[in-house]
């Protein structure tokens, strides 16, 4: 029985809540990846964009809401993300005309690019912020918990519960139709092979026939999805605060890069390896222990390899250790 | 005198700016303007050394800033006798197990050749060193925690003139430039970008949680100054005769005494933090004139030009015998350094040091914008755009303000637009600092003050 405990323990601290980061992180991380293979940049605004889509999506929420629209048990913002998903594409496609296209015409290095898109991360932010202002918001309606720890015990008779909201079984199941939706685009139909193809060699691409702009035109609209259904999910979980999301730009890069950057494939299963790095080194395995190991070797100090607060420091030295000793990445993506 | 025509002109019209604040808004305002912007000038002069002279992108200036706080704490603050009584022991201990697991790392890395062995015995040694430095450190941690946590709770600092933390500050930025550089120099500009972002963020983290060193979050307050305080000076007599001297044409025209002592009154509390600010300026002035001046030396000197060559071509410089990955690593260090200097400056003008406030929108990404739009690679453009960027993020507010009443004028007050837009005020800053990066990136890519170089 003490073994069901420890783990169901596991289950509901660690495996869930990793799984549910890691499927934020991983769509963050296909954006910022599928940019840089085929628009050949790191995109500094990725957090802030997410912050527009995730604003967009909160404004039709709210809109739904008024009118007195909605799913029932499901949030209302399920509703909404297409109306987001719109206004996210339309956004990222006049920035791409007024900014970043002059910068690909002129074959500029990559440095110049992630400078300008600096630039467009002050825009969006002060956008986002004029609009929505920089407070917490949470825009989560519906039935809150699939599973309450306290049924769960009542339910099974164990000592310890488990927790499963809705939203992070939403997450994940929005995650895996999503990325193999992807992945079907990308590896079985014509438009997403020829985009594999230009992010391979761009000259051959062009040479084959193939659109640029078209190619462009399509990047930027999956981008406009993965970021505003990768925004929107992260601010159904927790909440929605400017702020916080140009702060998970930062595990989102990491993420991408541990998967080996321009690799999609590798940028989803970095999320994940992040995520569960981050949850696993800093969780305090006391009571873990404590159910697994005889009485007489119950540790007495919290068993937890770093404190909390150390959370974000965790996915960086990854970050940093796998661009020193791999710089493509875990997974193969495109050498440095 | 005719070639630096736009130098001087920009600068005269940066300077009749912030005088302009002065007449219009306060003195105290622009005095305050003026050392932010002279903080700024040393941060971009760092931040050029890298980007302008040898083409390196370093996204980590927030961590060497706040390192430099970290030395004018460590500096001028007190040494907490109690605290190191109850943990400075165990802290001895667990630096010195640090310094030996280093040294058997290097001993490993020099003795044996690179082999799997190697690198899983040095992976081994790595953790198991965290651990045991985890376990011997915890106790002491504890205790000097535990000493008096609203006060201290850490170990304080040598008691020192904060003055020499500027130097401090410098070196411990160009440490830890040492070894990031070693890391993470060979990687390709945009990682490279990334990389020292994140171990900035890394840096940022350890300030602020380990409350031992740094009081993390409770935050260092009251540190000593260079320059004198308010109230001594309120009661100063020379002071109090130099503010009436200089007023005296405003206070002759009061008859009344009673009300001519209170207005003097008023006048000494206003013009002692006026006199503070100036103490600072003129601190901060000698630093960025004696950097200007090394830095610009350093630029016309044979190595400023071999730095443009690396930049410019590093594979034609590596044939010509230049020790690219060397020259490298020295400029990351030099301009981090220049960076902790100012880091150091900005806490000592504060009295105060904040972990929490190290974001890398402030310390990291607007110094970016600021040698970018000031021009890279020259060092007047850099202090220009130090002064320019950090005068509109100040002054956007009031700026956008006034537009937006401007433009609203025949929108009564009561609409709902108008009030949310005036709410948000504080927010147009992101948006000039944006369009104004944007735009200069897209007209005059390299700034306002471009680098010309001359062969002399």
């Amino acid at each position: 029985m003490d073994f069901v405990n420890a783990i169901i323990l596991l289950l509901n601290y660690i495996f869930i809540p990793a799984l549910t980061y890691g499927s934020q992180l991983a769509l963050g991380a296909i954006f910022v990846t599928l940019i840089y293979g085929i628009l050949r940049f790191a995109n500094f605004a990725t957090g802030d964009m997410m912050s527009f889509g995730t604003m967009a999506t909160i404004l039709f929420t709210w809109y739904f809401q008024s009118l007195g629209v909605s799913l029932g048990v499901l949030p209302t913002a399920l509703l909404a993300i297409p109306f987001g998903i719109i206004f996210m594409i339309l956004y990222m496609l006049l920035i791409d005309k007024f900014v970043f296209k002059y910068y690909r015409h002129q074959k500029s290095p990559p440095v110049q690019f992630a400078m300008v898109s600096i630039g467009v991360m002050f825009v969006t932010q002060a956008v986002v912020r004029i609009i929505i202002g920089p407070g917490d918001r949470r825009f989560f309606d519906g039935e809150k918990f699939i599973i309450k720890a306290r049924e769960f015990k009542e339910m099974t008779g164990l000592n310890e519960g488990l927790a499963l909201k809705s939203t992070q079984v939403l997450t994940i199941f929005v995650t895996i139709v999503l990325v193999s939706l992807l992945f079907w685009f990308l590896n079985r139909t014509k438009t997403g092979k020829s985009m594999k193809a230009y992010s391979d060699n761009e000259d051959l691409a062009l040479l084959s026939g193939i659109d640029p702009k078209k190619i462009v035109l399509v990047t930027w609209v999956i981008a406009g999805i993965l970021a505003t259904i990768g925004g929107a999910l992260y601010g159904l979980d927790k909440s929605f605060k400017p702020f916080t999301y140009f702060n998970n730009m930062l595990p989102i890069f990491a993420a991408a890069i541990v998967g080996g950057i321009g690799n999609p494939f590798g940028a989803f299963l970095g999320g994940y390896v992040i995520a569960f790095s981050e949850i696993l080194l800093t969780y305090a395995y006391k009571k873990f222990f404590m159910y697994v190991l005889p009485e007489s070797m119950e540790p007495n100090s919290l068993v937890q390899l770093l404190s909390t607060d150390y959370k974000f420091a965790v996915s960086f030295s990854i970050l940093v250790i796998v661009l020193i000793y791999r710089p493509s990445g875990i997974f193969k993506g495109k050498v440095l | 005198m005719r070639k630096n025509l736009n130098v001087i002109a920009a600068y005269s019209i940066m300077m009749v700016l912030i005088l302009m604040v002065g007449i219009f808004q306060s003195w105290n305002i622009a005095l305050s303007i003026f050392n932010l912007c002279l903080i700024s000038a040393v941060m971009t002069m760092g931040a050029n050394i890298q980007w302008g002279y040898a083409g390196l992108i370093n996204f980590g200036i927030m961590g060497y800033t706040a390192l430099g706080g970290l030395a004018a704490v460590l500096i001028s603050v007190d040494p907490v006798q109690e605290a190191w009584r109850a943990g400075g022991f165990d802290i001895l201990m667990s630096l010195w197990l640090i310094v030996v697991m280093v040294l058997v790392i290097r001993f490993i890395l020099k003795r044996f050749k690179k082999s799997k062995i190697r690198t899983y015995s040095i992976v081994a040694i790595i953790i198991s060193g965290i651990l045991l430095i985890r376990f011997s450190a915890e106790p002491g941690i504890e205790a000097i925690e535990a000493v008096d946590p609203a006060k201290t709770g850490f170990l304080g600092g040598f008691g020192l003139p904060i003055i020499f933390s500027w130097i401090v500050g410098a070196l411990f930025a160009g440490g830890l430039a040492f070894i990031v550089g070693k890391v993470a120099l060979g990687l390709r500009a945009d990682y490279l970008a990334i990389a020292t972002l994140l171990i900035s963020e890394i840096v940022i983290a350890i300030i602020k949680h380990e409350d031992w060193l740094t009081r993390g979050v409770k935050n260092v307050i009251g540190l000593k100054r260079p320059a004198p305080y308010e109230v001594d000076l309120q009661t100063t007599d020379w002071f109090i005769k130099l503010v009436e001297k200089f007023n005296s044409g405003k206070l002759s025209v009061i008859e009344n005494l009673a009300d001519r002592q209170a207005a003097l009154n008023q006048l000494v509390i206003e013009g002692s933090s006026v006199f503070v600010k100036l103490c600072y300026s003129g601190l901060f002035l000698v630093v960025v004139i004696i950097l200007l001046i090394l830095t610009q030396k350093a630029l016309y000197s044979p190595w400023g030009r071999m730095m443009r060559a690396i930049r410019d071509n590093e594979e034609a410089a590596n044939a010509m015998g230049k020790n690219v990955v060397k020259q490298h690593l020295l400029i990351f260090i030099l301009g981090s350094a220049i960076v902790g200097i100012a880091g150091a400056m900005l806490v000592t003008q504060d009295g105060l040091f904040t972990p929490g406030s190290y974001r890398p929108m402030r310390y990291t990404f607007l110094i970016w914008v600021m040698v970018i739009v000031g021009g890279s690679g020259n060092n007047f453009g850099a202090i220009l755009g130090g002064f320019v960027v950090w005068f509109l993020w100040i002054e956007a507010a009031p700026i956008s303000l006034f537009l937006i009443n401007f433009f609203t004028a025949g929108i009564p007050e009561t609409n709902a637009l108008k009030a949310h837009l005036i709410e948000s005020v504080p927010y147009f800053r992101f948006l000039l600092m944006g369009l104004g990066l944007l735009f200069i990136m897209r007209y005059r890519p390299k700034g306002i003050l471009p680098e010309k170089i001359e062969i002399k």
